[in-house]
């Protein structure tokens, strides 16, 4: 009951300030199909067999569920502690630290399959989708979203200074959205940063995604895949827990 | 020209005073290096563009090949993309300092009204606020231009003269970024200021040609801002100079000067009433 207390919060309050959404998750997706998969896939031809349009939308599908989960957890998160107080309010109800942050992660999933349903939508008319196995991926993208939110949920209660976000973005989101196999395939990078990629989350979830919307098989196989980014999932709830339960029990 | 003219007019004057300018360029290097990892905050300026290059220009340009220009010489898709991120890092640097950061100061620190308080004036308040985001750009821009001669993607005799080009294309969007943060209501109309920005970032003939879009599109296009900071540095740093310019520069001038003023006489306004 608690964490669906907490989700209807979040519910609640994303309401009255779902306008301020709208360019983040729906219009700034389409425009990158528009510029690079339109403009520069003109350039482009084929990769792996199919258009570069074709290509590239499963991997702006994933990483908009990407940049979506891991912006919803930092400033909405530290804020809840710092300056709305949120946490401390609902530790006075019965909500439970548990609560706090499964009924968060399931606010994500929530943003993250409205927006990709959207997407895949607007998708579908540019004719890039060319599987019925895309009814899955926005599955796959809500749990790429918790994989991410909740360790950036734990990140996010454990720091002071919200100065460390922007080293996040820079360091972490940005890099892993540039090479996580979005733009170009993981193949062509050196060999010795692969693995990076492959560490990343994203990269399993764009892989997913692909191969829903084009109808062919993922690189590795979808349990391992899966049971990576759930890995991830349950990991960051852990530590988001203690790092929620560290921060609320001065 | 005009705006020499402007400012030794006002230093006659003794409007502004560059020891009091200096004085708000201070106070910024101050209030950054109060901040936890500073150095990795300041740092973190200039991997961007440098990612975007990696990945876009050497990444996606592998699968590109190369680029004929208009003039017929064929470049690197990655010599094409560098000069864009470069000016879209000189727009970002000055935005972000003229616009966020700015407004935080005006509105919520009120960093501004305890300026006025001492004999600081609204205009010096306006150049030093944008000659420290100048400072700031620069150091991005700069490191970067040694990174894309590092490449080979542009040769030092160019990225010397892009240099200067950087410094233009800062001051027309940090002025005009300070114009429009004094009528900002909330952070909600920041969502305005991004969007427009992000626009401009996909479609100013950063990532492919200007040429392939509609005629009617283009057009739209060269309304824009970024698209002459774009073709003038792009211009500069493949080496393909031509009289169309000059058009840019004075573009990027005519936008700087509105700018300020605009700006200078919404902070006398709404600060001195």
């Amino acid at each position: 009951m608690g964490t669906l207390a907490v989700l209807e919060r979040a519910l609640v309050s994303y309401k009255r300030l779902w306008q301020a959404s709208v360019f983040s998750s729906f219009i700034l997706p389409v425009l990158f199909v528009i510029s690079i998969g339109i403009g520069v896939g003109g350039y482009v031809g084929d990769v792996d067999g199919v258009s570069y349009l074709d290509w590239i939308v499963p991997g702006v599908l994933a990483s908009t569920a990407f940049q979506m989960a891991v912006g919803e957890s930092t400033f909405p998160v530290l804020g809840d502690f710092k300056w709305v107080k949120g946490y401390h309010a609902m530790r006075a109800t019965p909500v439970g630290i548990g609560d706090m942050v499964a009924g968060y992660q399931l606010y994500i999933a929530f943003r993250v399959i409205i927006a990709a349903v959207v997407f895949l939508g607007v998708s579908a008319a540019f004719g890039a989708i060319h599987s019925p196995w895309v009814v899955v991926t926005p599955f796959v993208c809500a749990l790429l979203g918790v994989a991410v939110s909740a360790p950036t949920s734990a990140f996010s209660a454990s720091i002071e200074n919200d100065s460390y976000f922007a080293l996040l973005f820079r360091f972490v989101v940005i890099p892993s959205t540039l090479f996580a196999g979005v733009f170009f395939p993981v193949s062509q990078l050196p060999a010795l940063l692969r693995p990076l990629a492959y560490a990343s989350p994203l990269w399993h979830a764009v892989e997913l995604c692909r191969s829903a919307t084009l109808g062919v098989a993922p690189p590795w196989p979808v349990a391992a895949h899966l049971a990576y980014l759930l890995l991830w999932a349950v990991l960051g709830y852990l530590l988001a827990v203690r790092a929620f339960r560290r921060r609320l029990s001065d | 020209m005009v705006t020499t003219y402007a400012v030794t007019q006002a230093l006659r004057d003794g409007i502004v005073s560059p020891a009091r300018v200096g004085a708000v360029i201070n106070r910024n290097v101050g209030a950054l290096r109060s901040g936890p990892a500073y150095w990795m905050v300041l740092f973190s300026g200039f991997f961007e563009p440098v990612l975007y290059l990696l990945s876009i220009g050497i990444g996606v340009g592998a699968l590109v090949g190369d680029l004929t220009l208009q003039d017929g010489q064929v470049i690197t898709y990655a010599a094409f993309v560098a000069p864009a991120m470069l000016a879209v890092s000189a727009m970002s640097g000055a935005l972000a300092e003229t616009t966020f950061n700015f407004f935080f100061k005006f509105k919520y620190v009120k960093t501004y009204d305890a300026m006025l308080a001492t004999p600081l004036r609204p205009a010096e308040i306006a150049a030093g606020e944008l000659l420290w985001a100048m400072i700031r750009g620069s150091l991005y821009t700069g490191a970067f231009l040694v990174v894309m001669v590092a490449m080979g993607l542009t040769s030092a005799g160019w990225a010397l003269l892009a240099f200067p080009a950087t410094w233009l294309v800062g001051l027309a969007f940090g002025a005009v970024g300070m114009a429009a943060s004094t009528y900002i209501r909330g952070w909600q109309d920041f969502d305005l200021i991004s969007a427009g920005q992000f626009a401009m970032f996909l479609f100013s003939g950063t990532f492919s040609p200007v040429q392939d879009y509609p005629p009617a599109v283009e057009v739209l296009i060269a309304v824009t801002p970024l698209y002459h900071a774009v073709e003038l540095i792009r211009g500069i740093t493949t080496g393909s100079l031509g009289w169309a310019m000059l058009g840019h520069v004075l573009y990027l001038i005519v936008m700087m000067a509105l700018g300020l003023y605009v700006a200078s006489r919404r902070l006398t306004t709404v600060l001195c009433r």
